[in-house]
């Protein structure tokens, strides 16, 4: 099966599951209501956005020198810094310093770069015991499923659902009520923060001046996370750095408003190296992992503007294609708008190359992201980098051309608009309708909708003939 | 004021009616409306699938047929928003074809962001007229280039008297796209089908929609359901307000 087969088999099963389409239509269409909102009540939203972007572009445009800053902050504060240019390398430095640690029974906070290097797969098979505390990953893991939002991971299942989890894997009484679930959930996952002697985090921000890393979630989970383990691995793209901790402040401003419509997140962690002697708590040994992965190439060539990103889900919530069809039929760790993009772009297009099309070019993405990436211009170049490299591309590639070599004259395109106006109508009912189209018109009425024939006259043959007035 | 009309290919083929109406309406508030039959496609479908080159010389042609007018009005902003937000980047800086793109695209507009605009017009003419029971708003994507959602909803308002509400998601996409409607046809369905929803919802008999991609989208749902719904070009409401349109199922 190509890619692109593949694809829209996952489609077609994503829209066959009614269940799936409400749930995740409902979660969407509320939280990117509630972000305009908390948008709206900012002075001067436009200049908020116009600000991050400045503060990520120029981060970006000099990420060597932030790398080599941020770097010698960590060092400076105690905290052990690897460098991972591979998914494989990242995955290996982790379970080396488990193993280096002793550690055996690791806790985790929600990091979607952990999902794309696929880590809990490689600590399992390494042996070691992994618990994801946030309450949607943790839902997920039980389930052996996997998230479909960047934020929101479990937005595929409605309280149906993860009751019936429940009940069947941690073999609980069935109850839909959610602070019951909760409550389950809280006491199986106390009981795995009391053991654990690793904890595996992600990284929001890490910020080059101080050395912090900035944690953001909205369940108690993080703090027991950075609390009690021993060691603390916290895990970044290199791209996550902001130069200040002012800049911090304008990213923070911009995050939970976007993600969440919350003016500050439940949870705002920064961690600035380990435990020290005078602290209560804290881990005693702090690791931080720079991932590359295929950003440094993102990096230097002409999408670079696609590491602005700082993982809000707002194009999510808002892309009227994600609400139809959720986040698993997508295929990768990111679905959504901004998923298409990075999708091919780290994986230099091994996958994803048929993810582009999949896109009406409306613009929501765009008017939601809060350091505004122009995801469509994004899509359009990649459709470009796309051509010719499916069966189905360059089919449709050759139908294009053939039309738009017939737009290059003024005759041509009078003499083909008279053909098809011909042919349509012929095909058509009394009523100018078509229930079948031909040719690629197949596809328009296989879903759902008819196609309309032709007027009877063309503007031009109207116009022509003196009758526009 | 001297106008050329690009009418593009949809409304050329499948929607003279709307075609007629921009003129009437442009002629009534006073402008000289010219239409040359050398126009042909903007090369959107080409340029919206990376086909750079395909879409260059259409791009090119647009920029000579028009070259002369004061404005260029288009009743889509889809395919005026192809020439004035894509077409400068298809022709390198400082050449010739990119000056007269570049000078096309500060004079290129949507009908309706023309109206508002550049014309300023004022609908107490037409408002009397309006034949508008239960009438809803659906604000395309492409328009983004030029108005938002929300000034659109407000120019809507002040145009037709506020007698249109905007559909619930009224600023969602119909799935219409292009190419898109055809290689995705299952998403694109979908999409459209939420918008019939969303049109059932609202009890609205007539939609007002102004891109004819989004109109042949929305009316193929609609027609497929047996639903009894007309959707409108803003200029042909109010050409039919002012008693100036063609006969319906021109
Ligand atoms: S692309 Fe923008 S809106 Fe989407 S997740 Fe990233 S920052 Fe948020």
């Amino acid at each position: 099966m190509t890619q692109s087969s593949a694809f829209k088999q996952r489609i077609a099963e994503a829209i066959a599951d009614d269940r799936l389409h409400r749930a995740v239509l409902s979660a969407t269409v509320e939280r990117d209501d509630l972000r305009r909102a908390e948008w709206a009540r900012l002075t001067d939203v436009q200049g908020l956005r116009e600000l991050a972007r400045r503060i990520k572009d120029h981060t970006l445009d000099n990420l060597d020198r932030y790398l080599d800053q941020l770097i010698t902050s960590f060092e400076r504060l105690g905290i052990h810094v690897h460098f991972a240019s591979t998914a494989e390398e990242a995955r290996a430095a982790t379970i080396d310093i488990a193993r280096e640690h002793d550690c055996l029974h690791i806790v985790k906070s929600k990091s979607m770069l952990t999902e794309e290097i696929h880590l809990n797969e490689a600590l399992e098979q390494a042996g070691l015991e992994v618990i994801e505390t946030d309450l949607g990953e943790y839902l997920l893991q039980l389930d052996d499923d996997r998230p479909s939002h960047i934020t929101c991971p479990a937005v595929h299942k409605d309280v149906a659902a993860c009751a019936q989890t429940f009940t069947e894997k941690l073999g609980t009484p069935y109850t839909e009520d959610p602070p019951t679930l909760v409550k389950i959930a809280r006491k199986a996952l106390r009981d795995a923060f009391r053991e654990a002697d690793m904890a595996i985090t992600g990284a929001n921000f890490a910020v080059a001046e101080s050395g912090t890393i900035v944690l953001i979630m909205n369940e108690g989970n993080g703090r027991f996370c950075v609390h009690h383990p021993r060691v603390h691995v916290a895990m970044m793209g290199i791209e996550k750095i902001v130069p200040t901790l002012n800049d911090l402040s304008v990213m923070l401003k911009l995050l939970a408003r976007s993600a969440t419509a919350q003016r500050m997140n439940i949870d705002t962690h920064l961690i600035t190296g380990p435990k020290r002697d005078d602290d209560p708590d804290g881990p005693e040994h702090m690791h931080v992992i720079i991932v590359d992965a295929g950003r440094s190439a993102i990096l230097a060539g002409r999408y670079r503007e696609v590491l602005r990103c700082i993982r809000c889900g707002a194009c999510l919530n808002a892309c009227p294609v994600y609400r139809t069809v959720g986040g698993h039929a997508y295929g990768g760790t990111y679905p959504g708008p901004i998923g298409k993009l990075i999708a091919g772009l780290l994986s230099n297009y091994d996958h994803g190359v048929e993810l582009p099309a999949a896109s009406s070019l409306c613009g929501a993405c765009l008017d939601a992201c809060p350091v505004k990436i122009d995801i469509p211009r994004m899509l359009l170049n990649m459709r470009a980098d796309a051509i010719g490299r499916s069966w189905e591309n360059r089919a449709k590639s050759r139908l294009l051309r053939r039309a738009m070599w017939a737009m290059r004259s003024p005759l041509r395109y009078e003499w083909g608009q008279r053909l098809i106006r011909t042919l349509m109508r012929m095909k058509a009912g009394r009523d100018g309708w078509l229930r079948r189209g031909f040719g690629p018109g197949r596809d328009w009425t296989a879903a759902q909708r008819d196609m309309k024939a032709p007027a009877r006259r063309s503007f031009r043959d109207l116009w022509k003939k003196g009758e526009i007035r | 004021m001297r106008v050329g009309l690009f009418i593009t290919c949809l409304t050329d083929t499948y929607y003279p009616r709307v075609g007629a109406a921009v003129v009437a309406v442009l002629r009534h508030l006073g402008c000289e409306v010219r239409f040359p039959t050398e126009q042909t496609c903007c090369g959107q479908p080409a340029f919206n699938n990376g086909l750079l080159d395909e879409a260059r010389p259409l791009v090119a042609n647009l920029a000579g047929v028009f070259r002369d007018d004061e404005y260029v009005v288009s009743p889509s902003a889809s395919c005026a928003a192809m020439i004035g937000e894509h077409g400068p980047e298809l022709f390198s800086a400082g050449s010739e074809p990119r000056r007269l793109i570049d000078d096309l695209a500060s004079r290129m507009f949507d009908f309706t962001s023309f109206l508002c605009n550049v014309l300023k017009a004022d609908p107490a003419p037409w408002i009397d007229g309006l034949k508008l029971d239960n009438a809803a708003f659906h604000y395309s994507c492409h328009s983004r280039p030029f108005v938002s959602p929300e000034t659109a909803v407000e120019r809507i308002d002040r145009l037709l008297g506020g007698r249109v509400t905007p559909l619930e998601r009224f600023d969602q996409c119909c799935g219409f796209g292009g190419m898109f409607a055809m290689e995705y046809p299952q998403i694109s369905g979908a999409m459209v089908e939420d918008k019939v929803q969303c049109i059932e919802a609202s009890g609205a008999k007539t939609i007002i929609c102004d891109e004819a991609g989004c109109r042949m989208n929305i009316e193929g749902a609609l027609h497929r359901k047996g639903m009894d719904v007309r959707v409108v070009h803003t200029a042909e409401v109010i050409a039919e307000a002012l008693g100036l349109s063609l006969p319906e199922g021109t």
